[in-house]
Parts: C-alpha cells; sequence; structure tokens
C-alpha cells in the first residue's frame, strides 16, 4: 500500500515542487494551504507523514503541530518542519512541541526523501 | 421655670455638647472638623458671655465704650496674614502647646520665664472664667426666677459649676502631648460659636421688630431720654484718649488671651485656615455687634427708671413679655458663651500649670525615674486636677470676691494683665536683642503696676473701709493715687493702668535687654524665630549645641514618657532626614533639639531641656562662636539646598537617559526583528527556485509540460526575489532621508486613472467593480511617480482582500480646505482595530506574533507612509462600518 504524506505550505511553487518529488517516490500526497486546511485534512485522513512549514497564515505550524500531538489517532504520524526559520530557539521550539525532524530551507529535495524513508 | 426643669435643659444641653465632641473625633468625620469654617468659628471663643450680655449693659450705660473691644480685634486681623503664620510656623516647629511656652523658649528656654509667664495668666484669666461663672449664675436666677443662696451648697449653680469642671477636665486632657490638635473640643466650640450668634439673633429680632417697630422705632424713642446724646458721642479729646487705649488693649487680647493663642495656634491644622479666618471671624464680631444697640436702648425706654442691671437686659425683655421660651434660648447662648471660653481657657492654662510650672518645679524629678505608662498618667492626672481645680477656684473667687462687679469692668482688668506678655511676646517675633531678664523684669514690673492700680483699688472696693487710699494716695501721696498715678487723672481706671503698666514693662525690657547681654542660647531662639522661614523645614539645623552626648542616653530619655514604639518610630525618621547612621554612638546639636522637641509636648519646653541636659555634657559657648556657627548652618542649608537641586537635576537626566536607552533597546529589537522576516521572505522564492532547479537538473523523465511549468516558476520567484530587494532599498532610502522626492504640478483625477490601467486585467480577472467618479481635474503639486507607488499599493490590497464575489472598491478624492483627502475603500472583511497603527510598520505582522505570514511582502504600506509624510501628508486606516476596510491618505493642497 502507499505511504500516506500530508505536504502543508503556502507557496504555491514549493507545494508543486514537493507534489512532483513525492509522487514520483510512490507516496500518496494530501495538500493543504495553511495549518486549518491540513486540520480539516487530518480529520479523515492518517498520513504517515507531514511535512509542515511554520510561518503560514490563519494556523501557523507550531499550532498546528500542537494540534496534531493532542489528536491520539495521530500518534505515529512522523512530522518534519520545513521552514525558513533557521534560529537554534526556532528549531528547539519545533522539537520541544514534538517534530520528528526539522529541516531548514532552502532545502535539498533528496535529503527531505532520504530523512523521510529515515522516519519510517 | 422651675430649678429643675433648667437644669434638665442645661444637662441636656451639656449631653449634645459631649456628642458633638465625641463625633468629632472620630477619624471618619475628619472633613467636618478640620477645615477653615471650624477653625474660624473657634476662635469666636473670643465672645464670652462679657459679650453676650456685658456689651448690653456698657451700650446702656455708656454708651459707645463697648466697641473697642470688637475694634481692637477687627484692627489687628489683617496683621494675621504675617504675624500669626509667623506664630503658628514658630510653634508647629518647636511643638509649642501655650503662651507659656511660646515666650519662655524664646529667651534661651527659661523655667523662670515660663513660670513667671503662667503665673501672670493666672492671675489673669481666673478672675475672667469667674466672671463667666457669674454670668451664668446670675442669669440662671434670673431665668427661673429664683433668689440666689447665699449659702453655696444650696445654690444650684454651685453644681453647674461642678458638671462644667467634670466636663472639661474629662475632654481637656485626651492627650498626654498639649502639642497634640483636639478636634473634639474645638468642634463643640465652633457648634457653640454659631449657636451663640443665631439665639443672639433671634432676641434682637425680637426687641428691634416685635417689642419695637424696627430700628428707626427704637432709636426714636430712646433719643428722647436724657443722656441719650451724652452716651452717644466720643465728646472730646480725653474720653478719645480712653477710647484709643482700650482699642490697643483689645487689639493685644486677641494675641495674647491663652484661650485665642490656644484656638489660633496650638489647634491650627493649617496655615492656609487663616486665609479664612481673616474674613470671618471680623465679620462674626460684626454680626454680634447688630443688635447691641436696639437691645441696649430698647432696655432703656421699657425699664426708664427702675434699678435693673442693665446687663441682663437680654433676658430681663423677653421677660416682661412672658415668653419663657425666648428667655431660655438667651440663657442658652450665654451659657454656650460661657463654657466655651471657661473650658478652653482652662484647658490652656492648665497645661501652662503644669508644663510651666509643677513639672519643670516639682515633680519632674519624680517622672525621670517612672517608666511611660506611669509618667503618661501622672501628666494626665496633674492636667486633669488642674482643670477641675482651676475651675472650682474660679467659682471660689467669684462667691467672695466678684459679686458685685459688673461683667466688663473685670473683664477689662484681665485684659489689661494679660497685656503685660505683649513686649516680650512681640519682641520674641521682630527683636534679636531682647532678652530674658529684658522680658523678666519687664513683665514683673508691669504686672505689680497693675496690681497696684487695678486689683488693689478693687479689692479695696470690696472690703470698703479704706477708701482714703483710693482718694488722697498711700499715706496722702498725691503722686501714688492708684487711679491718677504720677497726676495723670484724665483716664479712666482700665486705660491708666494700661497705659502705666504697659509703659514701664516695654521701657524695662528693651533697656534691661541692651544693657545686659543675653547668653548663647537666647540668642539662638531668637534666630531661629525671626528667620523661621529659613529653617521652617530642618529648624534642628539651626540649633546650636557643643559638647558630649550619647544617643542610647537621650533614647533612654525619650522611651520614658513616649515609650519604645513612638520613640523607635520618632528616631528613624531624624535618622532618614539627616542621614545619619542608625548606630551612631555620639549625638550631635541637631538630636538634642529633636528629642528636645519630642518631649515638650508632654512637660513643656523647660523640663524638656533640663530632662535633656541631665544626660549629656554641655560645653559652655561664647556668644560670638554661636553667631560664626549660625552663619556656617546658614552656609550649609544653602550648599544643601544646591545639593539637592543638583542631585534632582541628575535625577532627571537620569531618567532621560533611561528612556533613551529603552527607545534604543526597543529599535534594536524591531532592527533583529526586521532582520529575522527580512531574511525569510528573500529565503522563500530562494527555495521554491532551489527546488524546482533539483527536479530539472536531476530528473530526465519529466514531461515537457511540467518541465516548462517548472522554468516558468524559476523565472517568476527569482521576479519577485528582485522586487522583494528593490522594495527593501527603497525603504531603506526613505527612512535614512537619502530618497529625495521630485514634486511637479500635476493632475490627482489623472494620476489616479493612470494608476487603475496597468491594475485593469486583474481587476477583471477578480471580478470586482471599481468606483471612481470625478470629472473635473485637480491641481496640485506632488511627485506623481511616488503617489502612483502609494495608490498602486493601496489599490492592490483592495484587491487582495475583496470578497471573492461582488467585489466593490471606492475611490475618492474630498477637498478639505487645506489638503486633499484620498481614499480607497473595499468591501473586504476589514482590519482589526488593534492594528490601525501599526499596520504601517515594515513587517507588521497582526497579533505581534513573527510566526503568521504576513500578507505581501510587508513592505508597502511602510513604504506609502514614507511617501505620504515626504509631501508632508499623513495616511491612516480605518473601517468601514464593518463594510471592509478603508486607507486615506492626505496631501496638502
Amino acid at each position: 500500500m502507499k505511504k500516506k504524506i500530508l505536504i502543508v505550505d503556502d507557496e504555491p511553487n514549493i507545494i508543486m515542487s514537493l507534489e512532483y518529488t513525492f509522487k514520483k517516490n510512490n507516496f500518496e500526497v494530501f495538500i493543504a494551504r495553511d495549518g486549518q486546511e491540513a486540520l480539516d485534512i487530518l480529520e479523515s485522513q492518517i498520513p504517515n507523514v507531514i511535512i509542515l512549514d511554520v510561518m503560514m497564515p490563519n494556523v501557523d505550524g507550531y499550532a498546528t503541530l500542537e494540534a496534531v500531538r493532542k489528536e491520539e489517532k495521530l500518534n505515529n504520524c512522523k512530522v518534519i518542519f520545513l521552514s525558513a526559520k533557521n534560529k537554534e530557539s526556532d528549531i528547539q521550539k519545533g522539537m520541544d512541541l514534538g517534530a520528528n525532524a526539522y529541516m531548514t530551507k532552502p532545502f535539498s529535495l533528496k535529503k527531505l526523501i532520504d530523512k523521510v524513508n529515515d522516519l519510517l | 421655670m422651675s430649678s429643675v426643669g433648667l437644669i434638665a435643659i442645661l444637662l441636656f444641653y451639656l449631653a449634645f455638647l459631649f456628642l458633638i465632641a465625641h463625633w468629632a473625633e472620630k477619624k471618619d468625620n475628619v472633613k467636618w472638623t478640620n477645615n477653615a469654617y471650624v477653625y474660624s468659628l473657634s476662635l469666636a471663643v473670643y465672645c464670652t458671655a462679657w459679650t453676650y450680655y456685658g456689651s448690653i449693659g456698657v451700650a446702656a450705660n455708656s454708651g459707645l465704650t463697648y466697641l473697642p473691644i470688637y475694634l481692637g480685634p477687627v484692627i489687628a486681623i489683617p496683621a494675621w496674614i504675617i504675624i500669626l503664620r509667623k506664630i503658628i510656623r514658630i510653634s508647629r516647629v518647636n511643638n509649642v502647646s501655650s503662651i507659656a511656652d511660646f515666650i519662655s523658649l524664646r529667651y534661651g528656654n527659661s523655667r523662670f520665664l515660663g513660670a513667671v509667664v503662667t503665673v501672670v495668666s493666672m492671675a489673669a484669666i481666673l478672675p475672667y472664667i469667674a466672671l463667666q461663672l457669674k454670668a451664668i449664675s446670675e442669669t440662671f436666677h434670673i431665668v427661673t426666677q429664683v433668689p440666689h443662696n447665699s449659702l453655696m451648697l444650696l445654690d444650684t449653680t454651685t453644681y453647674v459649676a461642678v458638671a462644667l469642671a467634670l466636663f472639661a477636665s474629662y475632654y481637656g486632657t485626651r492627650y498626654v502631648d498639649a502639642s497634640e490638635k483636639r478636634k473634639g473640643i474645638i468642634t463643640a466650640v465652633a457648634m457653640e460659636s454659631i449657636l451663640k450668634l443665631v439665639f443672639f439673633f433671634i432676641v434682637g429680632i425680637y426687641v428691634t421688630y416685635f417689642v419695637f417697630d424696627g430700628f428707626q422705632d427704637v432709636y426714636d424713642k430712646a433719643s428722647v431720654l436724657k443722656d441719650f446724646e451724652n452716651k452717644n458721642v466720643i465728646g472730646g479729646i480725653e474720653p478719645a484718649i480712653n477710647w484709643f487705649f482700650l482699642c490697643v488693649v483689645s487689639l493685644f487680647a486677641i494675641f495674647l488671651l491663652p484661650r485665642q493663642f490656644h484656638t489660633a495656634v496650638v489647634e491650627n491644622n493649617r496655615e492656609r485656615h487663616i486665609k479664612t479666618a481673616i474674613w470671618l471671624f471680623p465679620l462674626y464680631l460684626l454680626a454680634f455687634n447688630l443688635f447691641v444697640f436696639p437691645i441696649a436702648w430698647g432696655g432703656n425706654v421699657l425699664f426708664e427708671g427702675e434699678n435693673v442691671n442693665a446687663d441682663t437686659y437680654s433676658l430681663l425683655i423677653p421677660q416682661m413679655f412672658h415668653n419663657d421660651f425666648l428667655a431660655t434660648l438667651v440663657f442658652l447662648g450665654g451659657f454656650s458663651a460661657a463654657i466655651s471660653m471657661i473650658v478652653v481657657s482652662s484647658i490652656s492654662l492648665s497645661t501652662m500649670l503644669s508644663n510651666n510650672l509643677l513639672i519643670p518645679y516639682t515633680f519632674l524629678g519624680k517622672l525621670k525615674d517612672k517608666d511611660q505608662v506611669v509618667n503618661n498618667k501622672t501628666i494626665v492626672n496633674i492636667r486633669k486636677v488642674g482643670i477641675f481645680l482651676l475651675i472650682i477656684l474660679s467659682y471660689l473667687i467669684y462667691r467672695l470676691f466678684v459679686l458685685d462687679y459688673n461683667l466688663v469692668s473685670i473683664g477689662l482688668v484681665s485684659f489689661v494683665i494679660i497685656s503685660q506678655l505683649a513686649p516680650s511676646f512681640f519682641g520674641a517675633l521682630f527683636w534679636r536683642r531682647g532678652s530674658r531678664l529684658g522680658a523678666i523684669w519687664g513683665i514683673i514690673i508691669g504686672f505689680f503696676i497693675c496690681m497696684y492700680t487695678l486689683l488693689l483699688p478693687y479689692a479695696s472696693g470690696i472690703s470698703n473701709h479704706d477708701n482714703s487710699f483710693l482718694l488722697n494716695g498711700p499715706y496722702g501721696i498725691e503722686l501714688f493715687k492708684p487711679f491718677a498715678l504720677f497726676g495723670l487723672d484724665y483716664l479712666s481706671p482700665v486705660p491708666h493702668a494700661f497705659f502705666w503698666s504697659l509703659l514701664f514693662n516695654t521701657m524695662i525690657y528693651f533697656a534691661v535687654s541692651v544693657s545686659f547681654k543675653g547668653n548663647y542660647r537666647e540668642r539662638n531662639y531668637a534666630e531661629m524665630y525671626i528667620d523661621i522661614d529659613k529653617y521652617s523645614t530642618n529648624h534642628e539645623t539651626a540649633f546650636v549645641w557643643k559638647g558630649t552626648a550619647y544617643t542610647s542616653d537621650i533614647e533612654k530619655v525619650l522611651i520614658k514618657f513616649l515609650g519604645e514604639e513612638r520613640t523607635k518610630r520618632a528616631l528613624n525618621i531624624f535618622n532618614v532626614k539627616y542621614n545619619v547612621d542608625q548606630n551612631q554612638e555620639l549625638a550631635d546639636a541637631r538630636l538634642i533639639k529633636f528629642a528636645e522637641n519630642l518631649l515638650t509636648g508632654h512637660i513643656g519646653t523647660a523640663s524638656a531641656k533640663i530632662l535633656i541636659s541631665s544626660v549629656v555634657k554641655e560645653e559652655k559657648i561664647t556668644l560670638p562662636e554661636v553667631l560664626k556657627i549660625l552663619e556656617e548652618s546658614n552656609e550649609n542649608i544653602i550648599i544643601n539646598k544646591k545639593l539637592v537641586e543638583t542631585s534632582t537635576e541628575l535625577k532627571r537626566i537620569t531618567h532621560q537617559l533611561q528612556l533613551a536607552n529603552e527607545t534604543l533597546v526597543k529599535k534594536d529589537k524591531q532592527k533583529d526583528e526586521f532582520l529575522d522576516t527580512v531574511t525569510h521572505e528573500l529565503r522563500t522564492p530562494i527555495t521554491a527556485i532551489r527546488a524546482a532547479s533539483e527536479i530539472l537538473i536531476d530528473d530526465d523523465e519529466i514531461p515537457d509540460e511540467l518541465r516548462r511549468q517548472f522554468l516558468q516558476n524559476i523565472i517568476s520567484e527569482s521576479d519577485r526575489l528582485n522586487r522583494l530587494i528593490d522594495k527593501i532599498l527603497d525603504l531603506e532610502k526613505f527612512e535614512t532621508g537619502k530618497q529625495k522626492i521630485n514634486p511637479t504640478r500635476n493632475d490627482l483625477v489623472e494620476t489616479i486613472t493612470k494608476t487603475i490601467e496597468p491594475l485593469q486585467q486583474l481587476i477583471k480577472n477578480k471580478g470586482i467593480t471599481v468606483y471612481f467618479e470625478n470629472n473635473k481635474s485637480i491641481k496640485t503639486v506632488y511627485d506623481e511617480d511616488r503617489i502612483i507607488q502609494v495608490l498602486t499599493n493601496l489599490l492592490s490590497n483592495a484587491i487582495k482582500f475583496c470578497p471573492e464575489t461582488e467585489g466593490l472598491i471606492t475611490l475618492t478624492i474630498s477637498d478639505k480646505i487645506d489638503f486633499w483627502e484620498i481614499s480607497v475603500m473595499d468591501n473586504g472583511k476589514g482590519i482589526n482595530p488593534i492594528d490601525f497603527e501599526n499596520i504601517f510598520n515594515k513587517f507588521y505582522q497582526s497579533d505581534n506574533q513573527n510566526i503568521k505570514k504576513p500578507i505581501g511582502s510587508g513592505l508597502g504600506l511602510a513604504i506609502c507612509k514614507q511617501i505620504v509624510e515626504l509631501h508632508k501628508g499623513k495616511i491612516w486606516a480605518q473601517n468601514n462600518n464593518g463594510a471592509g476596510a478603508c486607507f486615506t491618505f492626505t496631501l496638502p493642497k
């Protein structure tokens, strides 16, 4: 069965690259433009991995992760932050909230795929 | 009316006063009791039973002579604003609680002078209190129409006197510290001042308008009586001189009477209360005199040819018409006048008696060895018994000596005796050279002359067997005739005694002061009294003292009277005030003065000095040394003042620096946030470019369509990157002032049209209607390119926030006389009002969190603001009554 991945980002061009790459790597891809949309999708889907941007309109990435970690059925979801915020404190905060990894933008698609595969 | 009935009314009335006093002592009522009106009315304790009944008697018997008693104070009162203020300040600073303290402290804190002043005051005031009791007693008998009982114990007025004595001794000794304010008593006195005036008015109106037909009628009927003319003109130079002296005597009395000193100085809470007193008090005196003349002459008309005491007209007239109710009211008014005088006088006398006579001469040794509780009890008991005995003694004086005299004569004798304090009292305020010896001898000699020219003749008048002494002088020596000393025979006895006693008193005061140098302590206090304004906040520094003293010894003495807790608190205050180390072993001059002050309220100035001297070792200082030290301390005060000024200046600068620093820190934080956001914004397109490039380079199988799309993305993200960099540079130029504008004359309508043009396609795509109607051209001066930049920005925002269907953007230009106002409105969801101001800050994000994405680059509105401000206009945001956002900017014409 195909692994499921949820990509949460507000930049259409970045989404496009991510979507193409993960589809090519045999993932079933879901896309959300902000935290709210992501949480809506998570009502009905339990993805294996969530790629999460931090700075987004409405519900930001940190808040999204907090909501995810409260949901029991999403316990096995791996969450990778993918953000241009690269300060030590930002990364620490993401990890403290329960992320499995934190990658900074700009990023290498290859390394991202490796990270996702590692986590699974 | 029956005796029992009247006694019942009196008891009821006394109970009412008790209640007032009790109520006033409560903290909650302080705004009713601590105000200028209560203060001013309490001064009216000046108007005693003598005023209430006696003025009428004088007006009826000798015409205008009753007036000087009121004119004197009225003349003196305007000077209060300077003199009384000074006295109050000196007294407050030194904890003075009586006139004896005030005078003796100035002349080197002299125990003997304090005792002399006390004795003179007692001699003056005891007969005066007796006079009040006489007034109460006689009027009591008139109202009850019961004859006076020659057996004292069977006479009801005896018991009235005892009740009064109890009331006064209970309420007069609530505090051990005599310089404390007695709100209860003072409020009761103020209340009585109102009552006595009101009752006097009532009887005045009754006589003038009910018994007679107004003032004119009284005058018409009185003017036909014989002697009317005679009594109601001054009539020549001799009576005029008599008049003059009577004025001066009462002018002094208003300052020197112990009860006046007590109400005006000791009980003064705020200096500003004087301002009210200087108009209210004279007005009160004037009001009191309004009906004296009609009652007096009305009485003369009604009782013509009968032998009645004119003093009691105000009672007899209502009684004549069987108006018992009114007679009782009048009686109560007189009673009020009498008891306020009795209570206040006995309090001030007993304070002097205890603090200036009994404690320093007898009790001090005992007090020194006991603890605080015992001491306070002893002090209060001395005063309590003192007040009680003073009133009882006065009653005895009345019963034994003054039964036969009318009210005014005894009152004036009191005034003349108390005037003996005038030279040393006023000298204390204005003359540095005045000395202790001068004051003592002046007062003693003046007092003896009074005795000789007034008391002796009156006393011999009572025994009534040695009239040749009055008529021919002692041993037939004409020159020493008591009523015509040295042949001065045209003055009446009171002005005569006043003239000679005060003449000698003043001359001796001056002569002795000039001839014998005072000691350094006198000179020290002279300086402090005369220049009180200089020392009123730190008078301890003006005290000169040299020697060895230990703080612990002084503390021990203080504890004996103030108790442990109050002493500790007081010393703490002292240490803080003068920045003295708490563990300082040796005491300096300031602490000695401070300690003396603390004790003064309890045991008087003289005893305080004696007590403190007993635990310290003082070295003698010469007069020149004192003067030198005073000069130095004066310089110190000036230097101190300068230091304080400098330190306030420093504080101010420090505060400014702090503010500047805070601003800098805030700016620094803003800069960090700005950089943070800028790098984030720059990284986003780079990320997209990098990801697309990675796919293109690694993936050969990518379909052509997608490959093109990725390449297209790379181009558009590169453009975005470039625009962002442009904007950042733009903003930087504006903010640092490098960007100049290039204003030319343009047409606003045309500019707006020009702005909308390139956005038409976008507007069409989103199905938005743009409403802009303005036909005539509006010419004004601005930099067109920059204003287009502003308008484009606002329009782009509006387009972005318009709802997906039926979007509407309205552009308006309004003429505001001095400027044009251009607004861009959309019909979107509007702006959160808390963002109205910050929305123009670069990279501002709502909620003040830097994790939410700003919409757009976050720089557009910041640039708009810079441009508009360069045009000297304003830009702001508001909501359009819940129907979208509205951005407005102005351009000056």
